[in-house]
């Protein structure tokens, strides 16, 4: 039950900020920061539960009939994988209350109702296990968002806002047809129709079926995450959302792709997800080194940052096919680090934005005289950027790495080429902003008291994910395995040390028996 | 077995901290004592550590080990914080701290007025204390963070004076470069945990002598790809055209970056993981030979700068190619011996040249120097100490003893030949050469630019020190010859395996003379060369080769055609993302039928009638053809 709880007080703390926003203006930011900061006291008080219940596969399981009748349900659990995730949804949602407090000062209680209801769209995609409920709150968190770009954006800010609903919609639909297809080819087979997920692992079916069930779903998360070239909605998005906008986009949107990848697209099809690997990589690898390219040409701050963020999520989907624990270690640990960088590159862009009023990189420079504070922590996240080791991304990026370097040695090498381009573009933003002469006579002032706070905050946790990894690492472990292990009772292939194991191949697959033609059951049910 | 060694790195981490958390609201003699005092105490317990590992005899092979906590343990990767100290990490501790510690004395006066003398510090402590975390490191992942801090560390301290646009191009240059050679190291860490799953260095290296034979092909990919990170670091021969740009920044950086830290790194590497190269002996041979190319390359453009620290950068660029030739031969004790003597010389060079430098208003050009012999005597003769030992002047420097001794390994080692003796002979004149021509423009003749002031104690003291050290350091170390006196080599044997001769000692005293005479002979040219000023010299530097070894052999314009100026092109080309030509041409398509087909909602009855009627006939006539 307290993970219903988890969304309905961030459901009614938007509600009554808005409705608050009539009396006062500093209601709403209260309310969205209290809100948030429950959820995050209540997920931080989980931690720790799954030691105890190690046996147990889920943390929290709560399951309640919805609308039984189409065999859906209100499931929702929590392990792990999804509990990290929590945890870097409440931190990333109470620095996005706190970094929107001087910011926004139209509707501010819409702001906040639209800021609380993408957050508790996303909490419920990372805690739905039933495909309905999935998709449900994939579209919820894709509205308010839609409208925090459109409304509280930038210059450019419908184009944007277009882009991406257009972009996040469609390829939210094509997930959904394979949803659908998949409850039905289920329902057929075994005779109960649900769209619960542990009820759907594991559905035999073709695997020619299986793989254009793949790609549906894969259309969703691979936009989301993004990959090269589905990438395209991203820059605009990310550049034109106000801050609090940009840092829920980077932070946590992107990583719901990620997350879908780990729970659904190979859990549900681990045939067609190891057919699909070499893709998968080879994907992985063009968009690292594809957006790092990207990111050293542009001269939009927010723009140069969203494409750094297509860099390192090249990562993500790099570690994903590479199935092995150490990778997906690697993949949990970007999809943290990287939120949480980013994020913080996307609040010292904002703020430059508050006091100079543009975001064009080559009217800036000579800032470190000025701005001595901020310059620091720029600093910090540049090297965050480029993978410093100390700092949470470097050990995303080598376990990643060090994983697909026991799968596929070719791609671990481009890969790796990365994080030479990765430094090009992270020292261009210290040398165009901070380094040089100052431009222009302007007073600036250094950041204040809510900002060193919201900074220093992020610069301890990445500190600490960078020296002290191990406690993430044990809390994803058992989540991580569930899905390598579906993978691999598929077609195990042991990971070890030596050489000669490494040339065997992995698609050693299993012809399934087809029971039923997807596409025609789907005809016949809906001519009932 | 005392296991407080492991908060040798500590100190010059929190003085980091402290400064960088406090620094600008701090009193600036609290700001000096945190900056100095805090890598001072590193010192001292680097000192006692030492006494008490010496004596506490410990068998071949003995370390101490002490694990702080672990740091990544998963899907069968662990790698811990966890130190390792043994005779070679002992001898580089000492080294870092204590040259690290001069330097910083140094500082205080040297960049006592700068506004960012906080910063200076934190990022100075910092450096000092990623190098011991290299130094100390028991697994290669560990090493690869204190790597990559001191890589960072070089970055800021090069572009320190940030608002000069060329001193950020250079800090850029050195980080980019660095890190290309590191791309490579940490493909060959992944290379290495595969085969052995483990990136503790000792196992590794215990695993490898049993598991590969000498020459196999993953010995031989790992042990290069090492190797490309060591040559990144130590600005090794084709990597090196960072280093002579990385003088932009505060002389006492270029002291610390060309002496105790960061260039070494490589050299630490490869003596680390010995036992690899060993068993690739392409690579080991390898080794010998780039350090051999870079110091003729860079022997060359030395001679031909006009910037002092320009000529030095060359100088330590080809010395390094020194250890390089004593590693790649076998001959590892000399090698760690050379880093040691160099250490202290290069230093004083450095920091001697700095104060030439600071007190003539910023002069850079030693053409624009002359006469400072009376004007600063205590800055000459600490220079002449360093030159001295830098051109291994006979018996009485302490770089006589170790260049020499790389000198003759280069040629009797195992894997050593003439070659190599020849590539470190010319070398060696070619340094002596170079060496004096700077004591003798800058020192002597008429005077050009007058000093503004002198030295201060806190930088006088630090410069008489290393200069003792740099003449008399040597005394630890005899070759063959002179005596047995090999306090050196005896300390450092529990570390690194023996040299392997394959000539007869007897023929090194002949050698020992030839090496001497060709020191001598250099001096002697230079003298003739830039204080007789014979016609001939004018005549030489006016060939046009010297203005290809002026630009570093053009390898900086080489890469500049074939990487960054292609790469910024296919930035600048592609700037808007080619692949956003399709969403723009989708809506334009839309746009397209919105456009022609909206006309035809106009309300015009007579016109939808039309529509539609043509509409049904169109339909019948398609029916009916059926």
């Amino acid at each position: 039950m307290i993970l219903v709880y988890l969304i309905i007080i961030l459901l009614t703390g938007g509600v009554l900020a808005w409705i608050t926003s009539r009396w006062n203006r500093m209601l709403p930011r209260i309310i969205s920061f209290l809100a948030v900061l429950i959820d995050l006291l209540i997920t931080i008080n989980l931690i720790g539960k799954e030691r105890i219940d190690a046996h147990k596969q889920w943390i929290i399981d709560y399951s309640q009939a919805w609308i039984p009748h189409f065999g859906i349900n209100l499931h929702l659990a929590l392990d792990g994988l999804s509990l990290l995730l929590l945890l870097l949804t409440f931190f990333l949602g109470l620095l996005s209350v706190l970094i929107s407090w001087k910011e926004i000062n139209e509707r501010v209680g819409f702001f906040h109702f639209n800021l609380l209801w993408t957050l508790s769209g996303i909490v419920g995609v990372f805690l739905s296990l039933d495909l309905f409920l999935f998709y449900f709150f994939w579209e919820l968190m894709l509205v308010p968002m839609y409208l925090l770009i459109a409304i509280w954006g930038h210059e450019n800010r419908t184009y944007a806002s277009y882009k991406f609903f257009l972009y996040t919609q469609a390829s939210g639909l094509i997930m959904f047809i394979s949803i659908l297809v998949l409850y039905f080819i289920h329902g057929a087979n075994g005779g109960t129709y649900t769209f619960d997920y542990l009820q759907l692992l594991g559905t035999p079916m073709a695997i020619s079926t299986s793989m254009i069930l793949m790609l549906g779903f894969l259309a969703a998360f691979l936009v989301k995450l993004p990959v090269v070239p589905l990438h395209n909605w991203l820059p605009d998005a990310h550049s034109e959302a106000p801050t609090a906008g940009s840092l829920i986009l980077a932070g946590l949107l992107l990583k719901t792709g990620a997350y879908g990848l780990i729970r659904f697209a190979v859990p549900l099809f681990p045939e067609a997800s190891a057919i699909f690997a070499p893709v998968g990589m080879t994907l992985g690898v063009l968009g690292i080194l594809y957006g790092a390219k990207l990111a050293f040409a542009q001269t939009d701050l927010k723009r140069l940052i969203a494409y750094t963020s297509v860099s390192h999520m090249g990562f993500v989907i790099l570690g994903v096919y590479a199935f092995n624990q150490i990778a997906y270690q690697g993949v949990m640990m970007q999809i943290l680090a990287h939120g949480i960088s980013t994020g913080a590159l996307f609040i010292i862009a904002g703020q430059l934005i508050e006091r100079l009023h543009h975001r064009d990189i080559d009217q800036m420079g000579g800032l470190w005289s000025k701005m001595p504070v901020m310059g620091g922590v720029a600093l910090v996240f540049s090297m965050a950027s480029l993978g410093l080791p100390g700092l949470g991304n470097f050990i995303a990026e080598f376990l990643v790495l060090s994983g697909t370097f026991n799968s596929n040695v070719l791609m671990a090498c481009l890969a790796s080429l990365g994080l030479i381009l990765a430094t090009v573009y992270s020292l261009r933003i210290m040398q165009k902003i901070f380094y040089c002469q100052p431009k222009g006579n302007l007073e600036l002032a250094d950041l204040n008291l809510r900002e060193k706070i919201v900074a220093g905050s992020i610069i301890i946790v990445i500190v600490f994910l960078g020296l002290f990894p191990q406690p993430v690492f044990n809390i994803a472990e058992p989540a991580l395995d569930k899905t390598i292990k579906i993978k691999s009772e598929q077609n195990y292939v042991p990971l070890t040390n030596s050489d000669n194991n490494r040339n065997l191949n992995p698609l050693i697959l299993k012809d399934f028996e087809i029971k039923s033609d997807p596409i025609k059951v789907l005809f016949k049910y809906s001519g009932k | 077995m005392p296991t407080y060694f492991a908060i040798i790195p500590g100190f010059p981490l929190l003085s980091f901290l402290l400064l960088a958390l406090f620094g600008n609201k701090m009193p600036k003699n609290l700001a000096i004592a945190i900056g100095t005092g805090l890598t001072a105490v590193s010192l001292l317990i680097t000192f006692v550590i030492g006494i008490e590992f010496i004596s506490s005899g410990l068998p071949e092979g003995g370390a101490w080990n002490v694990t702080l906590w672990h740091w990544i343990n998963t899907g069968g990767f662990a790698a811990d914080i966890s130190f390792r100290l043994d005779a070679l990490s002992l001898i580089f501790c000492f080294v870092i701290t204590f040259v690290g510690f001069l330097i910083l004395v140094y500082s205080v006066e040297f960049m006592g007025n700068d506004e960012g003398f906080t910063r200076f510090f934190a990022y100075m402590n910092l450096f000092i204390g990623s190098m011991l975390i290299l130094v100390l490191a028991d697994n290669l992942l560990l090493l690869y963070l204190g790597w990559e801090g001191v890589g960072l560390c070089s970055y800021l301290l090069i572009g320190f004076w940030y608002k000069e646009p060329a001193n950020d191009a250079a800090a850029r240059k050195a980080f980019v470069i660095t890190r290309i050679g590191d791309t490579a190291m940490i493909i060959g860490l992944f290379l290495l945990f595969l085969s052995f799953g483990t990136l503790n260095i000792n196992d590794l290296m215990q695993q490898a002598s049993v598991k590969w034979v000498a020459g196999s092909p993953l010995a031989v990919i790992s042990a290069l790809l090492l190797l490309g990170g060591a040559i990144g670091k130590s600005a090794q021969f084709p990597l090196q055209t960072w280093l002579p740009d990385a003088m932009a920044g505060p002389s006492p950086v270029s002291a610390l970056i060309h002496a105790a830290t960061m260039v070494t790194a490589g050299v630490y590497l490869i003596a680390r993981t010995h036992v690899l190269f060993a068993l690739a002996p392409v690579v080991h041979t390898l080794v010998a030979v780039i350090g051999a190319i870079t110091l003729l390359m860079a022997g060359f453009s030395a001679l031909t700068q006009h910037d002092l620290k320009r000529i030095l950068a060359y100088s330590t660029i080809s010395q390094i190619g020194y250890m390089f030739v004593a590693l790649g031969v076998g001959a590892w004790q000399a090698g760690i011996f050379h880093f040691m003597i160099h250490a202290f010389f290069k230093a004083l060079l450095f920091l001697s040249g700095g104060a030439v430098i600071l007190l003539l208003q910023e002069e850079h050009d030693i053409f624009k120097m002359g006469g400072l012999r009376k004007l600063m005597p205590a800055v000459f003769i600490t220079f002449l100490a360093g030159s001295a030992s830098l051109s291994a002047l006979p018996l009485i420097t302490a770089g006589f003893y170790s260049k020499d001794q790389i000198l003759w390994y280069s040629f009797s080692a195992d894997n050593g030949n003439l070659w190599l003796w020849i590539a470190s002979i010319v070398g060696a004149f070619i340094t002596s050469l170079y060496t004096f021509r700077m004591v003798f423009l800058v020192f002597y003749g008429e005077a050009k630019t007058l000093p503004s002031r002198l030295p201060g104690r806190l930088m006088t003291v630090p410069l008489t020190i290393l200069a003792v050290l740099s003449l008399i350091g040597g005394f630890v170390e005899f070759a063959q010859p002179f005596g047995h006196v090999h306090l050196f080599s005896r300390l450092l044997s529990k570390a690194l395996p023996a040299v392997v001769l394959i000539r007869s000692e007897n023929w090194e005293p002949l050698f020992e003379v030839i090496s001497a005479i060709i020191s001598l002979s250099g001096i002697y040219f230079a003298y003739l060369l830039f204080l007789k000023k014979v016609p001939l010299a004018e005549k030489l530097y006016n060939v046009r080769i010297a203005e290809f070894f002026f630009k570093g052999w053009q390898s900086d314009w080489l890469y500049e055609v074939l990487f960054v100026k292609p790469y910024k092109w296919v930035a600048e080309i592609n700037k808007n993302d080619f692949m956003d030509y399709f969403n723009r041409l989708l809506a334009w398509i839309t746009l397209f039928f919105n456009r022609s087909l909206s006309p035809t909602q106009n309300g015009k009855l007579r016109l939808y009638i039309m529509a539609l009627t043509i509409g049904i006939v169109l339909i019948l006539t398609y029916m009916m053809r059926q």
